[in-house]
């Protein structure tokens, strides 16, 4: 590398600069209180651990995207998390160990070797609530109520939510007795809702034509309230799990009436979004502006069995970088401090923590700053009258420093 | 704006055949687009309107959601390696095959079941390695933006994977098609986010395009 582009960072990573470094901290404090606030314990999961811990379960899918290091300690192979939510599985797991409701939050950098979308950033700031060992519906609402509980605190009122259920494409599966190869088939279609190619697809499968026909239907199977109802007529020859699946997102579905009464919800059943680890609803966010989702979340049951722990466990998680990008920008721009002398008696010592403490930023003037210099930090300074501190305004002429 | 569709479509052949079906549907573009020069143009209708781009750029402007629809050969969208896109509906329009082809000479001694390393230069870099990788094949891939009929006669490769729609390009420089990859044609993709947003605008356009190709595919019979 010539030493004229040394500043270069790679590609798909970059720096926060000041103004929007303010507004990330300023969103991530207020979202780690709202956690807080709602019974999540924060947890401080490594940065990099051994890559089967990372792997397991949760993480298969994430085994292209981690970055893969030697452990020099014990030549063993490390990755750098792509995903926190498996790590704070594995802490729940093998250290919580305990029975009844555990619900944990955390927010981090993840690494991954590709950036999702193209020009997008390959190092996410996770940040995500979930809640263990409660399997019933009323685990997923909290968590769906947490999710739009989150947007709303940063600026986002209206999103639009989109619930699915990995149950119904399993048991159209199983009741179609299909092999891996055209369930892997299937299961790309439906990511990419290509109905031209489902058809295909079925066309030259050895599968019952009820089943080809609930495949089809269930690609159409988007939209509101009145999703359900068609599901249950179409989808009907596919049996009991069919049914479960739909009576769990109507019992979902009905709490949130309750929990989030303002916030309209949609369904798309033919979202099969990471259906390996889901066990049951999986959501998305989206607001306008946005191309892809949010903030997303879902059920994975079962997940700390491979840590000798198995329980029931939903979640959602965000990327802030995101976030910041879909939240409205609040114009409060640059924060301007107040000017004080470098150093003056003890009362300025005192009047300086008093300003502190009530969240002024107070800065002193150095000797070498200019009066251009200090009015770019600061709009007011403070001046001795007597024994007595007063604030005057920086910007106004009369009042400018030498 | 929620209930403006911006819809991308490539230049060329895939424009002039997508604006009858899109006539079909009562949508005429404001302004010739052969004529303007114009990147955005409006339509008869307020809320749509159409940009007008390169191919391979279509995916990615739904992707991110620069446009709600877009109109994209299928060649383009298996090449295309992001994802989040949904391929709603097949225009049945620039059709063409997606082929292996080499010279003829070369042709008269080849058995496919033998291949086990080739040479081969396309435009179609993914898609290439991927189907040769799915037969076990290993392939060198020569990437070209143009007239990939050259390669095998200067010795560039020994092979093409290149679009054929008659023929006669490959024919006239002494190339024979040797095995179809894919069926093109054009597809109307929808960005994740917009067919949720923007769900009735949507579903409301695909169907009446899905009347249009049908009632063009009756006419061509």
């Amino acid at each position: 590398m010539s030493s004229g582009n040394r500043w270069l960072l790679p590609e798909g990573i970059e720096e926060i600069l000041p103004a929007e470094a303010r507004r990330l901290e300023s969103m991530r404090r207020g979202l780690l209180d709202l956690f807080d606030s709602s019974g999540y314990d924060l947890v401080m999961p490594p940065m990099m651990e051994y890559l089967d811990a990372l792997s397991t379960g949760l993480g298969q899918d994430l085994d292209l995207q981690t970055f893969k290091i030697t452990d020099q300690m014990t030549g063993r192979l490390m990755g750098v998390r792509a995903d926190i939510t498996p790590q704070v599985a594995r802490i729940e797991a093998h250290y919580l160990k305990r029975t009844g409701p555990v619900r944990l939050c955390y927010f981090g950098p993840v690494l991954h070797t590709r950036a999702k979308e193209f020009g997008g950033s390959r190092e996410p700031l996770q940040l995500g609530a979930e809640l263990f060992g409660e399997a019933g519906p009323q685990a997923d609402a909290e968590i769906l109520g947490l999710a739009v509980d989150t947007l709303a605190r940063i600026g986002i009122e209206q999103p639009h939510l989109d619930l699915g259920h990995v149950g119904v494409f399993r048991a159209l599966i199983a009741a179609a007795n299909i092999d891996a190869k055209l369930e892997a088939e299937l299961f790309d279609c439906l990511q990419r809702k290509a109905r031209p190619d489902i058809e295909e697809v079925l066309a030259s499968a050895d599968v019952s034509d009820d089943s080809k026909a609930m495949f089809v239907a269930l690609m159409e199977l988007n939209g509101g309230a009145d999703v359900l109802e068609r599901a249950q007529q179409v989808l009907q020859p596919a049996g009991a799990d069919v049914a479960t699946a739909l009576e769990n997102l109507r019992e979902i579905s009905a709490l949130l009436a309750k929990l989030i009464p303002s916030v309209p919800l949609f369904y798309d059943l033919a979202e099969v979004r990471g259906y390996r680890y889901h066990t049951g609803v999986i959501f998305s966010a989206f607001v306008a502006g946005q191309g892809q989702e949010i903030a997303s979340g879902g059920r994975y049951d079962d997940i700390g069995a491979d840590f000798g722990y198995a329980r029931p466990a939903t979640g959602f998680s965000a990327d802030l970088r995101t976030l910041l990008k879909a939240c409205p920008v609040t114009t409060q721009g640059d924060a301007k401090g107040v000017l004080v002398p470098f150093t003056d008696g003890p009362e300025l010592e005192v009047e300086i923590t008093r300003l502190r403490n009530a969240g002024e930023r107070v800065v002193r003037e150095l000797a070498g700053a200019t009066a251009e210099d200090m009015r770019r930090v600061c709009d007011r300074r403070l001046v001795r009258k007597g024994k007595q501190w007063h604030m005057e305004n920086l910007q106004d002429p009369a009042n400018r420093a030498g | 704006m929620t209930d403006t569709l911006t819809i991308a479509v490539s230049k060329g052949r895939i424009l002039k055949e997508t604006l009858p079906l899109l006539a079909a549907t009562g949508i005429t573009p404001a302004e010739d687009p052969n004529e303007s020069r114009k990147l955005i143009l409006p339509t008869n209708q307020s809320n749509v309107r159409l940009v007008v781009i390169r191919a391979t750029d279509v995916p990615t402007y739904v992707q991110f959601g620069a446009a709600d629809l877009g109109v994209v050969g299928k060649d383009v969208l298996m090449e295309f390696e992001g994802r989040g896109l949904y391929e709603l509906l097949d225009l049945k329009i620039s059709r063409c095959r997606m082929m292996v082809a080499e010279p003829r000479a070369l042709a008269e001694q080849d058995d496919p079941e033998d291949w086990r390393h080739l040479r081969i230069a396309t435009k179609y870099v993914n898609t290439t390695r991927r189907h040769f990788a799915a037969k076990g094949i290993q392939t060198e891939i020569i990437k070209l933006y143009g007239s990939m009929e050259l390669a095998p006669l200067v010795g560039l490769a020994d092979r093409i994977v290149d679009l054929v729609d008659t023929g006669n390009t490959l024919r006239a420089n002494g190339l024979v098609e040797i095995e179809q990859i894919a069926d093109i044609s054009s597809r109307l993709v929808a960005n994740k986010a917009a067919m949720r947003m923007k769900y009735d605008a949507i579903r409301a356009m695909v169907e009446q395009l899905r009347g249009a190709v049908k009632g063009s595919a009756e006419r061509a019979a």
